[in-house]
């Protein structure tokens, strides 16, 4: 039988694959290495510690930034995928209708509206609201990162809900479960790996965030990313480095575990 | 004689449409079925006939645009799925694959709120009934189709609903599984006395398993009755095709004689035939007649038919044969090779026919 047409075996495919990851991956890991040079450079080796690990940890600027922007991923991707798992069974549960397809692009849309535009509308609103109000806490950008985060949590969600049998529900239904007693025994149970893929997803996505985090935080609310972006301005130390590999670390673990889930997601279905 | 039967379900005026406008969609149109306490009854039809859209009105997975539908003399009509006592045996199992083959088994009755005690007994009593005492904490995605048909039929015959509805739970099976299904369904309905209703699209599955069939195309039911009478006695051609081989003649209503009629076909010989009840025979008529009840003989000017036989085709049990009559029709005859060795025609060669006392049908259309 003659080979089928397949990209891996033309010529320089190899070549422009090696030259991809080498760009992606090379500055990330020099990153990491200088995360552990005893001098204050972050382009010359001057020998192996951990003293910018034991530097940051002892920045308080640098904790509460940390501490904050944990703060804010959590309730923001809580409440997210709270809203888009509703927002999921809502447009999937349902007879298509006229409108349906509106639906779907107004939840997701804020992944097509540029950061930016997004970034000034809420600045704008929020001054407003900050001047009638007074209040001027976190909850602004709970709420912000609450909008962008939904269409991250309802992805995985609703991809999981459409390749569930709608007929699993009706059995139980026919079972005598009430509609209530359906969601809590059959639908949430089979829905729950999706649910925890658009958690972390929106987790992920409200950590790393910093154009709309940087528009909207008053005065006193850095999050590690914007506190970063600020420290860069000026002097660069490996400091810089011990917290971004600590990042990575986190992301890396959560990457991991959402592996896991859709793996887990493939074998029960 | 059995006892007069009470009615479990009765169907009245029943009809559904889709939609509205010009894409309007008749799935069922006045439907009336009278299905009996502990019988064993079978929707037959082709696919798209609208078999599974009645199995979903009677279980309440939607609502008929005409008529009602009564469980045992009750209107079902404001009971909503959860509160029909008729449970269904879903095409693809739909078993729930988050919980073990007895969890699955006990769904019903756990959110009926029985006891746990009861739950447990009753559960083992199912796994017994289907033989799948030593599956009960395996996954459901962990058994065999044939083994996940049996955990469907004993999750839904757990709770014990007064009708249990079944739809084509054995198209998914190959062949030899599906003949032992077939068996094990019969027993099941037999040991537990619960009123099947059972969906198929198999003429042969549903001659085989059913106390009675109804037969039905485009949404409308063309024929209720026995097998033996939806097979010997169909009421109209497209019965009469769906159900197994069969060869319709031409014939002239001579005379009415209490449930037989006199008729003449073509060559002039004159012929008893039966007729349906609600048919008042008269004219030109098609009658039918089954291929294993007509006789193929050597010419003899005494023979209902004389022909020639146009091709044979030898299948072991028995061997079917196509004659040539002289109005140019072909007659298909199934004779039994109940003799070792060839059957002694032959294409080409002329031969009579003969049709069995009783045989005859004439058709409504
Ligand atoms: N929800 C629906 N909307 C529109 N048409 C439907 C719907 N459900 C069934 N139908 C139509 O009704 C007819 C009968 O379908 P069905 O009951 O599934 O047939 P069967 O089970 O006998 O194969 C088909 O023509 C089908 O297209
Ligand atoms: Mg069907």
């Amino acid at each position: 039988m003659r080979k089928r047409f397949d990209i891996r075996v033309q010529p320089g495919f190899a070549m422009i694959a090696m030259f991809c990851f080498f760009l992606l991956y090379v500055p990330i890991f020099t990153l990491v290495v200088y995360a552990f040079n005893s001098g204050i450079s972050i382009a010359r080796w001057e020998g192996f510690s951990f003293r910018w690990f034991v530097a940051a940890w002892n920045n308080n600027l640098v904790i509460e930034a940390a501490i904050r922007s944990v703060q804010i991923a959590a309730i923001a991707a809580i409440i997210a995928t709270a809203v888009a798992t509703l927002a999921a069974i809502a447009t999937t549960r349902t007879a298509g209708y006229r409108g349906l397809t509106f639906k779907y692009s107004f939840i997701n849309m804020p992944l097509m509206v540029p950061e930016i535009v997004t970034a000034v509308a809420l600045l704008i609103l929020f001054s407003r609201i900050k001047v009638w109000t007074g209040y001027s806490g976190l909850g602004y950008l709970i709420l912000a990162h609450t909008a962008f985060c939904i269409p991250f949590a309802y992805l995985p969600i609703r991809a999981r809900l459409e390749n569930m049998d709608l007929a699993l529900e009706r059995a139980a239904a026919d079972l005598y479960a009430t509609p209530f007693k359906v969601f809590r025994y059959i639908t949430l149970p089979l829905l729950w790996p999706g649910i925890l893929a658009g958690l972390m997803l929106a987790f992920v996505i409200s950590l790393d965030d910093i154009v709309i985090t940087e528009f909207v935080k008053s005065a006193g609310q850095e999050t590690l990313p914007t506190y970063m972006l600020g420290q860069l301005r000026r002097a660069i130390t490996p400091e810089m480095n011990a917290i971004s590999t600590v990042f990575l670390l986190l992301s890396l673990a959560i990457v991991t575990i959402f592996f896991f889930l859709s793996r887990s997601n493939e074998k029960s279905d | 004689m059995r006892k007069q039967q009470e009615l479990a379900i009765e169907v009245r005026g029943v009809g559904r449409v889709y939609g509205d406008g010009a894409g309007q969609v008749t799935a069922l149109s006045n439907i009336f079925l009278n299905i009996r306490q502990n019988e064993f009854f079978t929707l037959l039809g082709p696919s798209g006939c609208g078999k599974t859209t009645l199995l979903r009105l009677i279980a309440g997975f939607d609502f008929p645009t005409d008529g009602e539908i009564l469980l045992y003399g009750e209107d079902i009509a404001p009971l909503p799925p959860f509160k029909r006592p008729v449970n269904t045996v879903f095409q693809n199992y739909a078993l729930f694959p988050h919980m073990t083959v007895a969890q699955n088994i006990g769904f019903g009755l756990e959110m009926l709120g029985k006891p746990k005690h009861e739950i447990a007994a009753r559960v083992e009593e199912m796994l017994a009934l289907v033989h799948m005492e030593a599956m009960r904490n395996r996954k459901v995605m962990q058994i065999s189709g044939g083994q996940q048909q049996r955990v469907a039929l004993a999750r839904a015959l757990a709770p014990k609903p007064k009708v249990l509805l079944l739809d084509e739970p054995l198209s998914a099976l190959d062949y030899k599984l599906r003949k032992e299904m077939q068996v094990e369904l019969k027993r099941v309905q037999a040991e537990t006395g619960i009123t099947f209703i059972f969906v198929t699209h198999d003429q042969e599955e549903a001659l085989a398993m059913s106390d009675r069939i109804a037969v039905m195309s485009h949404g409308e039911v063309r024929q209720v009755g026995a097998p033996w009478e939806i097979y010997d006695r169909p009421a109209e051609r497209f019965v009469a095709d769906f159900i197994g081989e069969t060869n319709f003649l031409a014939a002239d209503v001579i005379s009415i004689d209490g449930p037989r009629t006199r008729v003449r076909l073509f060559n002039g010989t004159l012929l008893d035939a039966t007729y349906p009840v609600d048919l008042m025979p008269e004219g030109k008529v098609t009658i039918v007649i089954r291929p294993e009840h007509a006789q193929l003989d050597t010419p003899s000017s005494t023979a209902m038919l004389n022909g020639q036989i146009e091709d044979l085709t030898y299948l072991g049990t028995d061997t079917h044969i196509r004659v040539r009559l002289p109005d140019t029709s072909l007659f298909t005859i199934r004779q039994q090779n109940n003799r070792v060795g060839p059957i002694g025609f032959s294409a080409g060669d002329p031969v009579s026919l003969n049709i069995s006392e009783g045989a005859a049908q004439i058709l409504k259309d």
